[in-house]
């Protein structure tokens, strides 16, 4: 973030409490830490189990097509980049080039859980699931590992969907724009936005502000995104890459 | 500090009943003020430690004699099931920092609201949504859960009770916990008043900041243990099923890593309370502040380290037992530094014995109790004696009942004029504190004494031997009860007909006590500026940053 952690904590601020931009990044960090901690839980199953019985992960794991992780790992990091682009495009006041980069990480977001769902489709046609009639009759390792596939996969693909929903609120929101001051002064606010000149000014002001306010948002969501974003890059890895 | 002939209440201005904004029902469930929604904690709240108190009556009632008596086996696990889910996750942990952090937090520290009051909207919403789901769990599926609130797999895997509906209520709780300790903590980073520096902040804002740092970051990992039992029931994963290569081991460390430090969810608050209320009726600066807020992290520190203890008979190896056992001592001092600053604080002090303070020295008496048999069971060899007997379970009811709930007690006598703007009469409520203590003591030290002696915890029957100290611990329990009872008509009597409070009915020195009671919608007409720290009595008595109406 452009400003450092230390210079949030350190500065108190009476201002207008709805519109303290540093405020809500601040909880959006701190909610960041509550996700990371509840995917901790099950990388520290994962670290146990693996420890326990590393012959069976590796053999289980060749079951795993490195190539569509591979594919699902570059979709995931395009839609980051997208989603940078979009904040960036925000922050210079072109609203509409936010928006269709925002559609763009929507869609490659979609993409990534296509992917995914052609996969599992695909494990569970070949009777690899849990409490199936094969993986029963494998070492408890492999039954170990497909828990822990699906536990882990599924509790991000659950996030992906969540943030897909995130993103098409704020889309829906930037599309309708500002509501107040005239079509023109709107549009104008919406230009400015970032500029300390137009939220100052009294007739903008109400456009402006709400701006500001997608902006926040947007950052905010992105912020979210890209820690999807990071859990898989651990999650590739740790499933494909050690057969 | 005599404060007579108090201005009647501007009622008419403050939250309760404020001009604009929708009314009725809707202008309270939809409300965004942070005082509305500490109310509809407060009552929520109440509203289920009544049935949890309910079901522990009927549990002693059980014991009363032995056999079976009212309930049988099942019921009865069922019963201590839902006296814990209620008690543990819709009573103590939301408890202090849902009621008086929302409504006196913002006040402390000089501001308007929280810093997301929609999002505090949204904890009370997942509060109630998880407290129904909780009470739907009891009534379809396959009947209560009946696993204690631990939720132990395997166990909890295989009943074919509603654990699954059960457990996703506690995650819905565990929803609500984190949104309420990150609201705190941007809260108390953001939106102190000017002058109001990390050292000036009133100690109850430092507890409830160490609280939400656990809340923050010890509710995750029960999420992820809670889901996973989810998961186990209808998909299988095998991930905690011993046939299938999984440990059920690593689910009591999952569940305990959350759970330990949630014991200070429950405690940190109360202290926090108490170390507001003694300055207050000592009229004398608190000894030693700095030492107190720096306990206070300090235990939520050490809190995160010790959650093996509660597993020393469960089959670790040796070194992480000492180790467990080492850190469990440490906790300790923290701990003991805030109860010698407490003491320190009275010495010389002009101290007036009102309600609130009274309840203080109950909770003081009742959490060294506590604390103690916990020092006892930190002791590995003491702990495999004791471990699952009643003592553990009179140990824990000293230090979350005799400790966070008469903590609760104190602030609610202690912040009940600024919340309602009203006084409550003094006599019935010393009086209730009387049976209160008496009924307490009568009900949980027996249970120290019964499970020394090897009486087993949960369990609905037990040797003719023991069957003394069970009648006195039922005993105790309806003498426990009229206490409430006396506690609660009082209180709600007072709330509705009682006297008009003054702004600074106790000489409080702390921003809360700045504004009129019931404090208006915006809290303060201008906004306060801070010079000093907080409880600074001298400065009170040269004439310096006195609270209104000196």
């Amino acid at each position: 973030m452009s400003r450092g952690m230390g210079s949030t904590l350190a500065a108190p601020a009476q201002t207008a409490h709805h519109r303290d931009a540093v405020g809500a990044k601040l909880g959006m960090w701190l909610f960041l830490f509550t996700e990371l901690l509840l995917f901790g839980g099950l990388f520290l199953l994962y670290a146990v189990y693996r420890t326990r019985f590393p012959s069976d992960f590796h053999f289980a794991a060749t079951t795993l097509d490195p190539l569509v992780g591979t594919v699902n790992t570059l979709i995931l990091l395009t839609s980051s980049l997208t989603m940078v682009l979009a904040v960036a495009a925000l922050e210079r006041g072109r609203r509409r080039a936010a928006q269709a980069f925002l559609a763009a990480t929507m869609a490659l977001g979609a993409l990534f859980l296509a992917n995914k769902a052609s996969e599992w489709a695909a494990k569970i046609g070949h009777g690899l699931f849990p409490r199936s009639g094969l993986l029963l009759d494998r070492t408890d390792g492999e039954n170990l590992f497909y828990g822990l596939y699906y536990g882990m996969t599924g509790l991000h693909a659950l996030h992906v969907l969540v943030g897909l929903g995130i993103l098409a609120v704020i889309w829906g929101l930037l599309a309708r724009g500002p509501r107040r001051g005239g079509e023109a002064a709107a549009e104008r606010g919406t230009e400015r936005l970032g500029s300390e000149a137009a939220a100052e000014r009294g007739t903008e002001r109400l456009g402006s502000e709400a701006a500001a306010e997608r902006g926040i948002q947007l950052e905010n969501a992105g912020l979210y995104w890209h820690l999807v974003d990071v859990v898989w890059i651990y999650l590739f890895p740790l499933f494909y890459l050690i057969s | 500090m005599a404060r007579t002939a108090a201005p009647p209440a501007p009622l008419a201005c403050s939250y309760l009943h404020p001009g604009g904004g929708r009314g009725g029902l809707l202008g309270w469930v939809l409300t965004t003020d942070h005082k509305r929604i500490a109310l509809l904690y407060l009552y929520s709240i109440l509203g289920f430690v009544a049935v949890g108190v309910a079901l522990g009556l009927l549990m002693r009632l059980e014991l009363i004699a032995p056999g079976r008596t009212i309930v049988g086996a099942s019921t009865y696990n069922a019963l201590f099931t839902l006296h814990g889910v209620i008690m543990i996750f819709l009573f103590i942990i939301p408890g202090i920092p849902a009621i008086f952090g929302n409504f006196i937090l913002p006040l402390q520290i000089g501001a308007r609201d929280v810093a997301f009051p929609r999002l505090n909207l949204l904890s009370w919403h997942c509060y109630i949504a998880g407290a129904i789901l909780a009470v739907t769990a009891l009534f379809t599926g396959g009947g209560p859960p009946d696993t204690g609130w631990t939720f132990y797999a395997p166990y909890s895997i295989r009943t074919t009770t509603n654990v699954t509906l059960a457990v996703f209520a506690a995650f819905v709780l565990g929803f609500s916990s984190i949104l309420t300790g990150l609201n705190f903590i941007v809260t108390i980073h953001r939106l102190r008043a000017r002058g109001m520096g990390w050292f000036r902040l009133p100690l109850f804002v430092w507890s409830l900041y160490s609280t939400a740092w656990i809340q923050l970051l010890a509710t995750p990992i029960l999420a992820i243990t809670l889901l996973l039992v989810m998961m186990e029931r209808l998909f299988g994963l095998g991930l905690f099923d011993p046939a299938r290569g999984g440990d059920p081991l690593l689910y009591q460390h999952l569940f305990w890593i959350y759970s330990h430090p949630a014991v200070y969810i429950m405690i940190l608050p109360a202290m926090g309370v108490v170390s507001e209320i003694l300055p207050t009726f000592a009229r004398r600066t608190i000894f030693g502040y700095k030492a107190i807020a720096f306990s206070s992290m300090a235990i939520a520190l050490f809190g995160y380290l010790v959650w093996g203890h509660h597993m020393f008979t469960s089959g670790m190896s040796d070194t992480s037992r000492w180790i467990f056992s080492l850190l469990t001592f440490l906790v300790a001092i923290p701990s003991a530094v805030k109860v010698f600053n407490w003491t320190a604080t009275l010495y010389k002090g002009s101290i007036d014995a009102s309600p609130p303070l009274l309840f203080v020295f109950a909770f003081v008496f009742l959490f060294m109790i506590g604390g103690l048999t916990g020092l006892m069971q930190g002791a590995l060899s003491v702990n495999v004696h004791v471990h699952d007997t009643a003592f553990v379970v009179g140990h824990f009811h000293y230090v979350m009942f005799g400790g966070a709930g008469f903590g609760l007690m104190a602030a609610l006598l202690y912040w009940f004029p600024k919340i309602f703007g009203r006084l409550y009469p003094r006599r019935p409520v010393y009086i209730a504190l009387g049976v209160l203590f008496a009924g307490f003591n009568l009900l949980y030290f027996p249970m120290l004494v019964l499970g020394w002696m090897g009486q087993p915890r949960r369990y609905y029957d037990y040797l003719p031997q023991f069957q003394t100290g069970h009648l006195i611990s039922t005993i105790g329990s309806w003498v426990l009860l009229v206490g409430l009872l006396i506690l609660t008509v009082t209180l709600m009597r007072a709330a509705r007909r009682g006297p008009w409070a003054p702004p600074d009915p106790w000489g409080g020195t702390t921003l809360e006590w700045r504004t009129a009671s019931p404090p208006p919608v915006e809290n303060f007409a201008v906004e306060p500026a801070v010079t000093g720290r907080p409880y600074d009595y001298g400065a009170l008595g040269r004439g310096a940053a006195a609270p209104e109406g000196r």
